[in-house]
């Protein structure tokens, strides 16, 4: 089965790549973008049947390694 | 005294960091990521580099390496462990420290020397030290320390603020503070004083032909406080 992970920064974590992107894009006539804020996308595939035991090892994984909740956030989708 | 620098795939400043060891009477020895456990140490050295290439978030596959759960056992045993740049990233990720090391402000790979203002000498690392401002050498990508306003407070009080960015004179501010770290952060201990993660670099200032001499006194200083 395939599990998809988002990870982004929290919220009022600066974020210093997605401002230089935003203005970037600013400076290339795309006024109207106000905001860029980067994350990092996983796909993982995991050798099990039922996706709620899927699920919820890929929180443990999420929690242990993928992510650093001091600024980070995660979404399994 | 006997010391171990611990060697990952990607480290760079694991030879200087043994360099400095042995010049000032440590009986150092290196030991590779993939084994098992620490030989018997008074103080373990987690150097300076791109453990991994950064991959993931600098120190975070270190972190979960073979050696490190040796490492985390003498360190809560109240064993004398050092992190310095990637390995103050490593201590972090592990969470034998906290906050964060996040990419530099200005997203710059920043390679000067800096002075520093040690902030707390009741401790194994600065005790009887003679300066109280060093001038050392940072390199890095990733060196802005962040953390919550709930951890930053609980290390204010805990006195684990154990080095900071300012001025030749001591003065700290913003046109001192190097990445944007927070509260001039350049370095933290762990609650009881005996993990010290900073981003600067003593090893890099040990000859005074070469760089600078604040390093030696650093680490003639800790030698002493070990006897």
């Amino acid at each position: 089965m395939k599990i998809k992970v988002i990870i982004t920064l929290k919220n009022g974590v600066l974020d210093p790549q997605g401002k230089a992107i935003q203005q970037t894009l600013n400076g290339m006539n795309f006024k109207n973008i106000s905001e860029v804020r980067q994350g990092k996308f996983f796909d993982i595939e995991i050798n099990e049947a039922d996706e709620n035991k899927a699920k919820s090892q890929i929180d443990e994984v999420c929690k242990k390694l993928l992510a650093n909740l001091v600024i980070e956030d995660y979404k399994i989708i | 005294m006997k010391s171990s620098v611990i060697v990952f795939p990607g480290s760079n400043c694991d030879r200087d960091m043994d360099v400095a060891l042995r010049k000032f009477g440590f009986k150092n020895q290196m030991v590779w990521h993939d084994e098992d456990s620490v030989p018997k140490s008074d103080l373990i050295v987690l150097p300076g580099g791109f453990s991994y290439g950064d991959y993931l978030r600098c120190g975070s596959i270190a972190a979960k390496s073979k050696i490190i759960n040796s490492v985390i056992d003498f360190a809560k045993s109240g064993g004398l462990v050092l992190g310095i740049c990637n390995g103050f990233q490593i201590l972090t990720e592990t969470g034998l420290l906290p906050g964060v090391l996040q990419q530099n402000k200005f997203l710059n790979f920043i390679c000067k020397n800096v002075y520093i203002k040690i902030n707390d000498n009741k401790n194994k690392f600065f005790k009887n030290i003679k300066k109280n401002i060093l001038e050392l050498h940072i390199a890095n990508n990733e060196g802005n320390y962040y953390c919550s306003d709930d951890e930053l407070k609980s290390i204010e009080e805990n006195n684990q603020i154990a080095v900071t960015y300012c001025n030749k004179e001591g003065l700290e501010n913003e046109d001192h503070n190097p990445n944007g770290a927070i509260k001039n952060i350049a370095g933290i201990f762990n609650k009881e004083k005996n993990i010290l993660g900073m981003m600067p670099h003593p090893e890099r200032m040990i000859d005074s032909y070469l760089s600078g001499e604040d390093g030696s006194l650093f680490f003639k200083n800790l030698l002493e406080n070990f006897k």
